[in-house]
């Protein structure tokens, strides 16, 4: 245990480095680094954003499980579950933040809001949500600042602070404070499904592009977090989840790794929807991204990554070795990784098809 | 004694008829004239593109960049080619592609913080300095008529530029000069607007107001190009975009194109 956790440290410590050199990059150069080319205006930072924030709606649904629906099960992985929602939230709009052309000017996406567009939406959506998790977030942890606030040391001092003076832990005041976490958790379900459902309106709405102008593409985008997000909650739990190696905390590993299974499951099944629809009707646009995907020059992302390391292996992994906690949790990082291809899939393929003949060429 | 364009082609071409129809670019102009003696919202400016004539010297495209300053990576009017048959049966179609200055311009609906929009005269414009760079309009345009300017200059990656890393490259002097689009003089400087906006062909609006065609019109040397008023009978585009022989790309999206092609 010890050593997975060192590992995942080093693993962070070189991420940090390298995104370091990548903020110093985007600061220094602006985008002259990135190179889209003329047509393929969104790549990695796009693909991250909508990955992270699926990720984010996916966790918190599950946290919802616990405050909303009262799902017993889950009930000690509620705080990881928002932590990991706020976490994901706070990067996936750090990355799209950046691949604006002047984000010195993202004030205006809030005081300048065209409501006709999907975009001008999320802004307020995100908005809402940020502050409904943050407060979700100290409703959930505030028995935890109180007693921590006792400690002599810096987190003592920080956590004291963190109560905001509301110290009263009393049976009365913890009801209360769950009373707030069912009514918060309850709003934050049809919040949850709107801002992510929206990301996947905001490409869904795009009649230019066949690949994205699917009903579908809403729905797959929120199976998708679910799943993603499900996934890597089982993985965090397995590390970071209380009383590591007590039954409870095996159960809730396994359980998790269920759900997470069958919403993979699900989205294969929508994923074959959307292809076989798409394939067998010959809409020659769409029919190019999806030939771009499964046989193009990156077709090894599809079949290889997420096809191999995120459905096959996990779904094996899952079955052959359901009673250990350890392999369902390394299934959850696979899928949970893996997935972000899928984002790019959507991303990339449905920009990378030529609106017109002839425009590759064009300068 | 001055010669007239009629007496200049009857010196050249020994036949021609007396009465030889003027150079459409002067017909253009004339149009052009009375066009801007109207209010903004009484011209409907259109374009009409005879692909007949088009012999794909890309001449336009170059006049475009020249006149809009544009730096790589920017393209308003691309001419798309395409080779039909095998060798040795080939031949090539070209199709100059402006951008369509739709009625409809799914463009202007996704854009999150209203920095483009459809001017009374027709041209979708954008406010350079309200947009965001979040690039939705590029992806919404199904003509890629919209381009990202991520500040790249000419001479970037050849030698003698500083490498990437160690700051911005170097900059010619004619990649300096400022770009006149929608009448305001835009000095190329690092992180000053257009660098980091969303970039689209507006019909040379800054040239219209001085009562001069689009750089792509004047210059396009098959006479391809027409460029006028299509709510003036008696302008020459009106006329042509009347022919039975007329066409608009993509006119399954509904998107209302104001570009005409002729063939």
């Amino acid at each position: 245990m010890k050593k997975l956790e060192q590992l995942l440290w080093l693993i962070a410590i070189v991420g940090f480095v390298a995104g370091a050199y990548g903020l110093y990059d985007r600061f220094a150069n602006g985008h002259l680094n990135v190179s889209y080319g003329s047509y393929i205006p969104w790549g990695l930072w796009i693909g991250a954003y909508i990955y992270l924030v699926g990720v984010s709606a996916g966790a918190f649904l599950i946290s919802a499980l616990v405050y909303a629906f009262g799902v017993k099960r889950l009930e000690k992985i509620g705080k990881l579950a928002l932590f990991t929602a706020v976490v994901s939230l706070a990067i996936a709009m750090f990355s799209v933040f950046l691949d604006l052309g002047r984000p010195e000017r993202a004030w205006r996406l809030m005081f300048a809001t065209n409501f006709g567009s999907m975009m001008g939406w999320m802004i307020w959506l995100y908005a809402a949500y940020f502050v409904l998790l943050v407060t979700e977030l100290w409703f959930a942890l505030r028995g935890d600042f109180v007693a921590w606030s006792n400690r002599k040391d810096f987190a003592g001092k920080l956590t004291g602070f963190l109560t905001f003076g509301q110290k009263d832990v009393s049976a009365n005041a913890l009801a209360r404070d769950k009373k707030f976490l069912r009514v918060l958790g309850t709003i934050g379900v049809p919040l949850a499904i709107a801002f992510h459902g929206g990301v996947g309106a905001l490409f869904g709405v795009v009649g230019a592009r066949p690949y994205w102008n699917s009903g579908l593409t809403p729905i797959m985008f929120l199976v998708g977090a679910l799943c993603s997000g499900g996934a890597l909650l089982t993985f965090v739990t397995f590390v970071f989840g209380p009383n590591h190696g007590s039954s409870e905390h095996k159960e809730t590993v396994l359980f998790l790794g269920k759900i997470a299974l069958g919403l993979l499951m699900f989205d294969v099944m929508l994923e074959w929807a959307e292809y076989s629809i798409g394939l067998y009707s010959a809409i020659p646009a769409d029919v190019a991204s999806m030939k771009l995907v499964l046989f193009g020059p990156y077709a090894w992302v599809f079949w290889g990554v997420h096809i191999g390391l995120g459905v096959v292996v996990p779904i094996l992994l899952m079955f052959w070795q359901a009673k250990s906690p350890f392999w369902v949790a390394m299934a959850g990082l696979l899928i949970a990784v893996t997935f972000f291809t899928v984002r790019l899939n959507i991303v990339i393929p449905g920009l990378a098809v030529p609106e017109m003949q002839g425009l590759g060429e064009a300068k | 004694m001055p010669v007239t364009t009629q007496e200049l082609v009857q010196f050249i071409v020994a036949d021609a008829p007396v009465g030889t129809p003027e150079d459409p670019l002067v017909r253009m102009q004339e149009d052009l004239k009375r066009a801007i003696k109207k209010p903004e919202n009484q011209r409907h400016w259109v374009m009409a593109l005879d692909l007949r004539k088009c012999v794909g010297c890309s001449a336009c495209t170059i006049a475009c960049i020249v006149e809009n300053k544009l730096p790589p990576g920017v393209a308003y009017r691309p001419v798309l080619e395409e080779e039909i048959g095998t060798y040795p049966n080939v031949t090539r179609r070209f199709v100059p592609r402006p951008c369509m200055q739709c009625d409809n311009p799914p463009c202007v609906n996704v854009c999150p913080v209203n920095a483009t929009y459809k001017r009374p005269d027709g041209i979708v414009a954008i406010n350079y300095e309200d947009c965001i760079g979040c690039r939705y309009c590029l992806t919404a345009c199904p003509y890629s008529a919209r381009t990202f300017d991520s500040g790249r200059h000419y001479l970037d990656g050849t030698p003698g530029t500083p490498a990437a890393i160690t700051g911005r490259p170097k900059v010619e002097s004619y990649e300096k000069l400022p770009a006149y689009e929608y009448g305001i003089a835009w000095e190329r400087k690092a992180g000053a607007s257009p660098e980091g906006n969303a970039r689209k062909c507006q019909f040379c609006t800054h040239r219209l107001n001085a009562g001069m065609l689009p750089a792509c019109t004047t210059t396009c040397i098959g006479r391809a190009t027409y460029f006028g008023d299509a709510s003036d009978h008696d302008s020459l585009v009106a006329g042509l975009i009347a022919s039975p022989n007329v066409m608009r790309l993509k006119e399954e999206m509904g998107t209302e194109p104001k570009v005409y092609y002729l063939v």
